[in-house]
């Protein structure tokens, strides 16, 4: 009973005083929030901790898995090798381990990132078949949007002043419309985990 | 240029005015000087000096061009006093201000321009309150259905008889994020389902943070339907905190496990789109929830169900059907109905040239 009692009493508590702190310039309120923001610096870091050891045990148990072993020991290999040369000698510039991150890391992220583009094709594909009204509509604005933003479209009288019309007055009205739903959904959830309404972040 | 220097000689010799500037945490006095109109473009450049009382030490603070007569000194501390002069430079000839008198910056302990938004908070929490009073008494509240939240049901029972995992991402973003917090009640939801028909769930988490916290939240899960034999620890784990890093390993999940329902529900950012292209491209039922605009279309394209914008923080509410939750869901529409109202109120009134902000904005 207490293992739930006290995590709500510490989140109401902490809730309550931080939504005051918001509104006090105060420093004495600033440095209220400084506090806090260490804290959560402090636990992150512990975290980390937690996390490396999570890595390290689901890729060790992996490596049984005949489907997954080459995987997972190449990560393993990897963050070993990682570790090594960055605990060793250093992660500065001109270090093995800034070497590694620039030259391998950055280009897989890269890489990623640039498939992307693909996955873009392969969506907007499905998006745009034309199969009702509103695709159809879906289809003729993405059409516009798209032909307003290039060269050619440029060249045409009306079509960039309708590019931004649409992008200006349809698309931010909606946008604004979700906004605003996001904006008081994350005061309602903010203040039932304060009021200890919802619990599930405690398992239920 | 002897006229300028006399003009300066006598109105530059003014001692600057400080003033305290309002609302902040006593650490910024604003200084003002007056320059003859007709000095303009003459004075080369001018030299703001400080000094800290009652040490009566002199620090130049900063160094002007032009003949904008203002500075805002961010660099005090409200529990000093200080006095301000002006050094100015024209051609090889110095100039210097008298001191001016004293000024202690103020610590305000509530900042006035935040007053319509704390009103606007206080407005929203009790409206909130009500509803969840009357909830207490037993009233019945309805709720909309959401399709997206209607499929949970469907798609865990899918995965069951399948008999393939289910895959959970609680976003991209830290603890912080109000969506994370949402996604781990919703969590907590569709593990204890998931629980009750035996199926797997595995939650790859990208923060640290997240991490430790889903883990609980999975593992408590499982011990509120009484099966705490099924939390396997290794079912929700650190994958990496790289983004693209993250969608590399999710991707690959989803292929070589063969989910055959994937969730993604939380912050996401450039990444949504390879991770529900993959998870479409694999056959698996997917349902979506995300408070970010600018994902959204991605989602609403790859993925079966989507939940859009305030339907994420609206799940845990629906999923639970719990009365109090309900209400908070029901308090959430009266205040949208609140401020829908007076959007048209205020557009109508702007049209006939009256423009009211209630201080908002």
């Amino acid at each position: 009973m207490l293992q739930r009692r006290i995590p709500l009493v510490i989140v109401f508590i902490t809730g309550v005083l931080m939504s005051i702190q918001y509104f006090i310039p105060h420093p004495v309120s600033q440095s209220a929030y400084n506090i806090a923001l260490t804290w959560f610096r402090g636990v992150s870091s512990m975290a980390y901790a937690i996390a490396v050891i999570s890595f390290v045990r689901h890729h060790s148990r992996r490596l049984k898995q005949p489907q997954n072993s080459f995987y997972s020991a190449v990560a393993l290999a990897a963050f070993l090798f990682m570790c090594i040369v960055g605990f060793g000698f250093g992660i500065e510039e001109g270090t093995v381990f800034y070497k590694m991150y620039l030259n391998v890391q950055v280009p897989l992220q890269a890489t990623t990132f640039s498939l992307l583009a693909f996955y873009m094709a392969s969506a907007a594909y499905r998006a745009f078949r034309v199969k009702g009204f509103e695709a159809t509509l879906l289809l003729i604005t993405a059409f516009i949007v798209m032909f307003g933003v290039t060269t050619i479209g440029n060249y045409i009288p009306f079509i960039p002043k309708l590019t931004e019309w649409l992008m200006a007055v349809p698309n931010l009205a909606s946008k604004r419309g979700i906004l605003i739903g996001v904006g008081l959904g994350m005061i309602s959830t903010s203040l039932k985990i304060i009021l200890g309404i919802e619990r599930n972040w405690l398992g239920g | 240029m002897i006229w300028i220097y006399l003009i300066i000689t006598l109105l530059g010799n003014a001692p600057p005015r400080i003033f305290d500037v309002p609302n902040d945490g006593g650490n910024a006095l604003r200084v003002e000087w007056q320059l003859p109109p007709d000095s303009l473009g003459k004075v080369d450049s001018m030299l703001i000096l400080r000094k800290t009382l009652p040490e009566g030490k002199v620090d130049t603070i900063a160094k002007v061009f032009t003949n904008h007569p203002e500075f805002v000194d961010e660099g005090v501390n409200y529990k000093k006093a200080y006095r301000y002069s002006i050094l100015y430079f024209i051609g090889p000839v110095q100039i210097q201000s008298k001191w001016s008198s004293p000024a202690k910056p103020i610590a305000s302990w509530i900042d006035t321009r935040k007053i319509p938004l704390f009103i606007l908070m206080i407005l929203y929490t009790t409206i909130l309150l009500v509803y969840i009073f009357t909830a207490r008494k037993g009233r019945e509240l309805y709720l909309r259905p959401i399709a997206g939240l209607e499929a949970v049901d469907e798609a865990v029972g899918r995965a069951t008889e399948m008999g393939r995992p289910i895959v959970y991402i609680p976003g991209l973003s830290t603890i912080s994020d109000v969506a994370t917090i949402a996604a781990l009640n919703i969590l907590a939801h569709i593990t204890k389902k998931a629980g009750e028909y035996e199926t797997k769930i595995i939650v790859p988490v990208r923060n640290p943070v997240v991490y430790t916290i889903a883990r609980e939240v999975v593992k408590e899960a499982y011990y509120t339907i009484g099966r705490p034999d099924l939390f396997d620890p290794g079912q929700v784990y650190f994958a990496t905190d790289s983004q693209f890093g993250y969608a590399a390993h999710v991707s690959a999940l989803m292929t070589r496990e063969k989910s055959a329902t994937n969730f993604f529900m939380g912050m996401f950012w450039a990444e949504s789109l390879i991770l529900a292209e993959t998870g479409a491209s694999t056959g698996a039922i997917q349902v979506a929830g995300t408070d970010a605009v600018t994902q959204l279309p991605f989602f609403v394209v790859t993925c079966d169900y989507t939940l859009i914008g305030e339907e994420l923080y609206a799940a845990s509410a629906y999923l639970s059907k719990e009365p109090l939750l309900t209400a908070s869901i029901k308090g959430q529409d009266q205040m949208k109905l609140l401020i829908m109202v007076a959007m048209i109120l205020l557009s109508l009134l702007s049209v006939f040239g009256v423009n009211i902000t209630l201080g908002l904005f």
